[in-house]
Parts: structure tokens; sequence; C-alpha cells
């Protein structure tokens, strides 16, 4: 699944779309520094800094309980950091509430998804879009003149740049809890780009794929971001594939930040193998 | 304004207290082992107390004296009221198992509606004196009334309270329950019963709260609107924090000496209205109650 | 049958009325209701319009409970408030209806914010529980509060009056309630069509995502409270300005739970939901006292029971509905729909 071979393309999607984003600041995107969290005593998270550079694909490895998904969850504002500070595009945003984080530019997917399962796929994605929109509770109601208009240009938005994307075109008035697993993925995936965000955390976006599955998965990441510019975050258990796409990679091990650098160095590196190895044995 | 008034009346409050801490445990036992919260349980406790009325009505008309309410009464409003949680579990809330607690809480409110019509049906709407178990008479204890029927009642609460919290923690049984309420599937694999498990904490919260109707009943009076003391005691249950025994016992004395200090100062009117402010307070200070743990607020 | 989905633009896909069976049905409806006070008899006419009134609550409701999940048993008090903020502001200020109206639906969703406020730190069970508290709190005030409200002897005021008629007949009663309720239902149609009521329903499937993805939790169930009660106000001044009387102990948990049946039997999270709704609720007691009306020659003292029987009825729609069709009555409307359209090949 190397980036030559990811299968022929449909249609170029033009750089000025709305959904492209130009990053052009040297500083990294998303900033972590010294984050600690702890659940009732137990150390989560023991001072992990991170730095995610704009445009590229970072993906943050580790054995179970490294502390991945408590990550994620401090970065989206799911709990609170005990100490450090978050940085996102120049913005500290430590303390701010955690629905004003959609609004800085941020996205993300859950381990285990989190669709909105009484609405169909096209309303779930159209909430993605809900910080962009602007309709009032009195316009709303009346439908008249501009809640009509956003909602007809949103449609329409979303019909081309992300339904045509993810080629879920002949399941968009379906009921997401209708769908299977490796679909439901995708829409929530929808969901999170009708967001526009310049930064996407994706938590084990192939987690209980096939291969095949796996493999549209990570085309759709690629093309995201050659192609929308959009900074990927990712956690991931499959390693061919976090090797085969990543341009960074990140380890966590016992909450703790064991290495981290170019994926091929981190498959060389002493202390990655020993903190899987030594996971592994501690399985077996 | 005489303090020796107050006192009477704060002990009043305390008995009653007793008696809201009997009902409440109903609650919090079904809650605790099926997460249904069951508002249903005050007219469950109604139907319970127009057992016991019909059961004494008979007994009376066969002929048998007053030791006939203590050896036969009792007992089988106890058992036909158990009998009946148990159905009302088999019957309602066993289809709904596995439902959202949305479905579960409107098939409770719907119970009320049913047992409540059901009641005025079958005993009419007017107002029934099942006999007491104590006499309703009063002593005067330093200068200040104390009813006896609400003394007994208040002791025989306790004990029943005490001796359901010591099974709950104890006995195999118990251990059952708290098994299925941390986790059903696990508790399946167990190899617990879960259904069994169920029908037993609708039995046993039936018998408790016929037994508070028997208490409760003679003191006014018998009608189908009884339930409403049941709406009352969710306030008892909040205050107290929905796992915590202890706290529901301390938030019962809290809970039934505020009502006669409102009786006491303001009149009685405003005795009804004082569980859903003490509930309102509650849910905006301490929603997780007196003693329980904080993460029952994300029911 | 209907072949193909022949829609060429955005616009006409995302329309109310998506096809043509729909959009004369639709028109068929609003024709059937302007024809009615003309074809039927005037007690006809006064239950449609308490169905009318019913449907407005319900739909309030089913904003707050259907579409949101946040469940309310304080409803019915809430249309209390609406009702005697009408009869009490058009008793104080003598002002026309169109005024009072929009000041009492004002009043109720203000109480009903008030009330909403324990919203903002807890949900589910504990929610239900505060509206619980609610509903008793306000029939106490109401009750109690005898200098405002007259207390347990009920209220009454002057009927509305249009250049200078005053609606007292019930087609005349019916000609102003029926069309508000129609805009009504209309209005929280076109809400969940937008970004306002999606953010309702992402609170209630899942609100933590809906917190990732930008909504204001905080905002939006204060906001779905304030709506909620807007339109429980807003019944409760048609219900004032219908019956020109009013007593506290309508308002008690009963129609609160009424509501809720309606809301469960109709249909909860569909629009057409509150209009089942509130017309099998309305209609229960009379079909009732038609079986009772047979059965009163064996058996004289059964008209007793008409009371009870009506809660009983209430109570078992809840809990049969629950078990076996938990999506109500707009739910078999819409298989009937798709029957329809594919007949008569098999759907």
């Amino acid at each position: 699944m190397a980036r030559r071979n990811r299968g022929p393309r449909l249609f170029r999607r033009p750089q000025s779309g709305v959904l492209a984003i130009v990053t052009t600041a040297s500083a990294p995107l998303l900033r972590a520094e010294g984050i600690e969290l702890s659940f009732g005593g137990v150390a989560a998270l023991k001072s992990v800094s991170l730095d995610v550079q704009p445009g590229g694909i970072t993906a943050l490895i580790g054995p179970n309980g490294a502390g991945k998904t408590s990550l994620f969850n401090v970065i989206s504002g799911f709990h609170k950091a005990d100490a450090g500070r978050l940085i996102f595009d120049g913005t500290d945003f430590t303390n701010l509430a955690t629905h004003k984080r959609a609004a800085l530019g941020m996205a993300r997917t859950f381990q285990n998804i989190s669709l909105f399962p009484g609405m169909t796929v096209l309303d779930n994605i159209k909430l993605g879009a809900h910080t962009h929109l602007k309709t009032g509770v009195l316009a709303a109601g009346l439908f008249w003149g501009p809640a009509r208009r956003e909602e007809t240009e949103l449609r329409a938005q979303i019909e081309r740049e992300i339904i045509d994307f993810l080629e879920i075109d002949h399941i968009r008035k379906t009921p997401v809890s209708m769908l299977p697993y490796g679909l439901q993925k995708r829409v929530e995936l929808g969901r999170a780009l009708a967001m526009r965000p310049k930064l996407l955390l994706l938590d084990e976006p192939v987690a209980g794929m096939n291969r095949e599955e796996t493999e549209d998965m990570a085309r759709f990441i690629l093309d995201l971001q050659e192609e929308w510019g959009v900074t990927v975050l990712l956690v991931e258990h499959d390693m061919s594939m976090v090797m085969d796409i990543s341009d960074h990679v990140v380890v966590l091990n016992f909450g703790e930040k064991i290495a981290e650098g170019p994926p091929q160095e981190m498959q060389e590196n002493p202390a990655v193998i020993e903190a899987y190895l030594g996971a592994a044995q501690d399985a077996a | 304004m005489n303090i020796v008034y107050v006192i009477e009346d704060s002990l009043t409050g305390l008995m009653t207290g007793g008696v809201y801490a009997l009902i409440a445990v109903g609650i919090v036992f079904v809650f605790r082992a099926t997460k249904v919260f069951n508002f249903a349980h005050g007219t469950v406790m109604m139907i319970g107390a127009y057992f016991y009325y019909t059961i004494t009505v008979v007994l009376g008309d066969l002929g048998l004296g007053t030791w006939a309410i203590y050896v036969l009464g009792v007992p089988l409003t106890l058992l036909v009221s158990a009998l009946f949680g148990a159905a009302i579990e088999r019957i309602v809330m066993r289809p709904m198992l596995g439902q959202n607690p949305f479905a579960m809480i409107m098939v409770t409110i719907g119970l009320i509606s049913v047992l409540e019509g059901s009641a005025a049906v079958i005993w009419s709407t007017n107002a029934k004196f099942p006999p007491a178990l104590v006499g309703l008479n009063i002593d005067f204890v330093a200068g200040m009334a104390i009813n006896r029927q609400m003394l007994a009642s208040f002791l025989i609460a306790g004990i029943v309270f005490a001796a359901i919290t010591v099974l709950f923690l104890k006995s195999k049984a118990g251990v059952a329950i708290r098994a299925t309420a941390s986790d059903q599937s696990t508790a399946y694999a167990m190899g617990i019963n879960v259904p069994r498990v169920f029908s037993v904490t609708w039995m046993v919260a039936a018998g408790t709260g016929a037994l508070a109707g028997v208490l409760l009943a003679p003191l006014n009076s018998l009608t189908p609107g009884l339930g409403q003391v049941g709406l009352s005691v969710i306030a008892v249950v909040i205050l107290g924090g929905l796992d915590s025994v202890i706290g529901v016992l301390l938030a019962a004395f809290i809970v039934g000496w505020l009502e006669a200090m409102a009786n006491h100062f303001l009149g009685g009117d405003f005795k009804e209205v004082v569980p859903y402010a003490v509930v309102l307070l509650i849910i905006l200070i301490r929603p997780y109650g007196l003693l329980g743990t904080r993460d029952v607020e994300r029911v | 049958m209907l072949i193909g989905d022949y829609k060429a633009t955005y616009a006409a896909d995302e329309a109310i009325f998506r096809s043509w069976p729909v959009r004369y049905g639709f028109a068929a409806m609003v024709a059937g209701l302007v024809l009615l006070p003309f074809a039927a008899n005037s007690f006809i006419v006064f239950l449609a319009t308490q169905v009318a009134i019913y449907t407005v609550a319900i739909t309030g409701l089913n904003i707050l409970t259907g579409y949101t999940g946040l469940i309310s048993l304080g409803h019915g008090a809430l249309v209390g408030v609406g009702a005697y903020a009408t009869a009490i502001l058009a008793n104080w200020l003598g002002v026309p209806f169109w005024v009072v109206i929009p000041m009492a639906v004002a009043v109720t969703a203000g109480v009903g914010l008030m009330f909403g406020l324990p919203s903002l730190r807890i949900r589910g069970l504990y929610l239900t529980i505060a509206t619980l508290a609610a509903s008793f709190i306000i029939v106490f005030v109401i009750e109690h509060w005898g200098s405002v409200t007259n207390g347990d002897s009920g209220i009454t005021l002057a009927p509305a009056s249009v250049f200078g008629i005053d609606l007292v007949s019930d087609p005349q009663k019916y000609a102003l309630i029926v069309p508000i309720a129609v805009l009504a239902v209309l209005f929280a149609q076109n809400l969940f069509r937008t970004r306002i009521g999606r953010a309702f329903i992402a609170i209630r499937d899942s609100d933590y995502s809906a917190e990732i993805i930008g909504v204001g939790l905080t905002r939006y169930k204060l906001l779905a409270f304030g709506l909620g009660s807007a339109y429980a106000g807003l019944a409760g001044s048609l219900w004032a300005y219908n019956f020109l009387a009013l007593l506290p102990t309508q308002f008690e948990l009963q129609l609160s739970i009424i509501f809720l049946a309606a809301l469960v039997v109709g249909g909860s999270a569909r629009t057409l939901g509150p209009v089942f709704g509130a017309v099998f609720v309305i209609l229960i007691p009379e079909m009732l006292k038609w079986v009772f009306g047979f059965l009163t020659p064996f058996n004289p003292t059964i008209v007793e029971y008409t009371a009870p029987a009506n809660t009983i009825a209430y109570g078992l729609l809840i809990i049969v509905f629950m078990i076996f069709e938990p999506m109500g009555l707009a739910a078999i409307w819409t298989r009937i729909w798709r029957y329809i359209n594919l007949w008569p090949f098999s759907p």
C-alpha cells in the first residue's frame, strides 16, 4: 500500500475548493507541552509533548494502554489535563470549552464510531458543518430566504466535496444505524471533513476493517492530505498502514513519549521494539 | 412559638422519615439492580395498601379476631404484593430489557396511570380505613403527643430497612444483584440468572413498598392518591444519592423533618411542596446526592 | 406507483412535500380543515379545536423530548402557565388577544427556561425528576397565589375579539385556533430542516460527539427548553381563549402524562407524531363515553368509571406502544405510504 500504487484517481479536485486550506506557517499546527493526566491517582499521561507539523501525517503509536486515546481526549477537550499547555495555530486553547475547539479548525473521529444513529448519512455530514452555518431560530422556523439558501448551498457543497469524494452517494439517505461498520467509519470521516478542519484527529481509522476497507481508508487519508492540505494526526495499530502513510511517528508507552522520528527510524529504534516486545511478552 | 410543639413536630417528621426510607429503599433497590428508575413505585405501594385493606376485610368477614391481621393479614399482603411486583416485572419490564433509559422511564410513567386508574375502578375513589397495626392511641411523653402507630411504623421501617441493607451487602442473592448492577452481560456470562435477579428485586421492592403502605394508610386514609407519596419520596432518593443506602436513610430523615417544619411554620399545604423544592435545589447544587458517587449524574 | 426520483435540484430534494401525493394530500387536508366548520356539528368542531391545541402543546414536547431527548414531566404545568398568563394579562391590561398571546408565550418560555437551568448540569433521569418537581411547584404556586390567580376557584377571561366580534361560538374559536396551530406545526417542521434542529437531534443521540462537532450543549439545551415552553405557552393561550375559564387542577401531572402518551402513541421525533397523538388522546375519552353509553342500561353505575378508565387507557397506550411500536403511529403511516408508493408491487 505504498503511496505510488493507491489506485486510479477518478477526478482531480481543484485546489481552490472551499475545503482546501493552504497552510504556510512553518510553526507546528498543533503543539502539546508537558501534558499530564491522571485518573484517581493512576497516571495516564506523564509530561507528554508533541508537535504536529502542518501538512503532514503524524502517527501516534504505542502498545495498548499507552495513553494514545487519552492524549486525543485531552486535545479534543473530553478530558481536562492536570498540567501542560495546548496550542493550535498560535492560539493557546488549554482552557477552551470543548464545543469551541471545533471552530478553531479541529475535527476528530472516534475509535468506536460515534455517529448520530437516528439520522441519515446526509444529516450526519451536515451536522459537521454546524459551526459554519448561521441560521437562527426564527429564520429556521420560517425557512425563507437566507435559511433556505444556506441549506441548499450546504447540500450542494457536501454532495460535491464529501459525498463524491468518499464514494457514499448510494447511501446518502440511509440512517447510519443501518450501515455496515466500514461505511460507518467512512461517514464519520465525512462528518469530520464537513467541519472543514485544518487538523484531523483520527482515532484508529481502520481498526476492525478488512484489507480492502483498510486500503480504501488509507487512500482517502492520503488524498485528503495531498489535495486538501489537511494535517492529519492519527492513532493506529495497523503498523503496515502507519509505516506506509505517515511522515512522522510518535511512540508512547505507559503514558510517556519514548521516541519520535520518521517511520523507518522508528521501526529500528531499540526502545520502540522493546516497548512492543515487552508488551507482547506481558500479554503472553 | 412553643418550643415543645416544634420538638413534637420534629419527632413526627423524623418518624415519617423512617417510612420514607422504607419506600425509598424499593426505588434504590430496583434502580441498582436493573438500572430502571421506577416512577411508579409509589403507586405499587398504594396497590399494596389496597391488598392489605381487602385482606383485612375478608379476614373480618371470616370472623377472625385482630390476631389474624398479624398472623395472616400482613404476611399475606406482603406475599401478594411481592407476586404483584414479579408480575409487573415479567409482563411490562421484561420485554423492555436492553432498551434505552428513555423507553424504561416512559413505561414506568405509563404504569402510574394504569395502576392509579385500576385502583379507582376496583376499590373506587372513596377513602378506605384499613386497621392500624398498633392502635392509633396517642401517648404523652414529657408533655409531647406521640402517635403510637407512627412510632411503631418508625421502628418496623427501621428494622426492615436494616435487614434489607444487610441482605444486600452480605447474602449470595445480594452479591448476584450487585454483580448484575455493575455489568449485565458479564453477570450473564458468570452464570447469574439475570432475569431472576430482576424478578427478585421487583418482589422485594413491591413487598417493602406494601409494608410502607400498610403503615402509612391507617394514619390518614387510603385513596388511589396515596401513590403520590412515592413521587415525593423521589426527593429522598435523589438527596441521598441513587447508590448510597446510608445516604438515603439520612435523606429520609431530612426530608421528613423539613416537611414537618414546613407544616409547623407555613401550614399544611406547604408540606406537599417541600420535597420538590428540595429536589430542585439538590439537582442544582449536588446532583449526585449527599453520599452518592459523582458519575451517577451520567445516567 | 411512483417510479424514480426525478429531482433536478437539491432544493427540490430537500423540500417538505417531496412528491405529488404528499403535496395534494396536504392541500386536501387544508381544504378539509377549512370546510370542517361548515360541514360538521359544533361538537365535532369543538373537538377539532381541542386537537389543534393539544397538537401545539405536544409539538413543543416533541421538540424537547422527542428530538432533544430531554423527558419532561412538567409540560402540562407549563401549558397551565401559558393559560394563566393569558387570563391574568388579558384581565389586567385589557389588551386584545394578539398582544396577549405573544406576551403569554414569552412568560411561559421564561418560566420553562428557569426550570431548564438544571439541564445544564444534569441529564436523563435527573432532568425528568427536575421537571416532575417543576410540575408540582408550578401547580402549587397557581393554587396558592390567590391574589393573582384566584386560587382554587379558578379564573375567567373575556373572549378574544376580531373587528369587534367576540369569538364565543365553536366555529369562531376554531377559525382563530386551527390556523395558528397549523402554522406552529410547520414552523417546527422547518426547524428540523436546518442546523438548529440537527443540533437538537445530535444532543439526543450522542451529546459528547455533538460537543466535539461544535454544538454548544448549554446553548442548545436551553434553546430546546425555551422553544418547548414557548409552544406550551402558545397552547395554553389558545386553551384559555377556547375555554374562557381555568382551574389549577386541569394542569396537574395527569395532563403532562397525557401529553407524553400522545407523543409516544403518535410517534416522537416525527412532525406528524403530535398530530396523530393529539387526535388519539382527544378521541379516547369520547370513545370510552360511547362504549360506556352502551353499557349503562346493564349497569347504571358504570358511568362512575369513565374517569379512571381514561387514566388507565392513557397509561396502557404508553406501555403498549413502547413495547410493540416505539416509533408510534407516524411510523405506521410511513409504512402505509411506502406501500401505496410501490403498489401494486410488494414493498
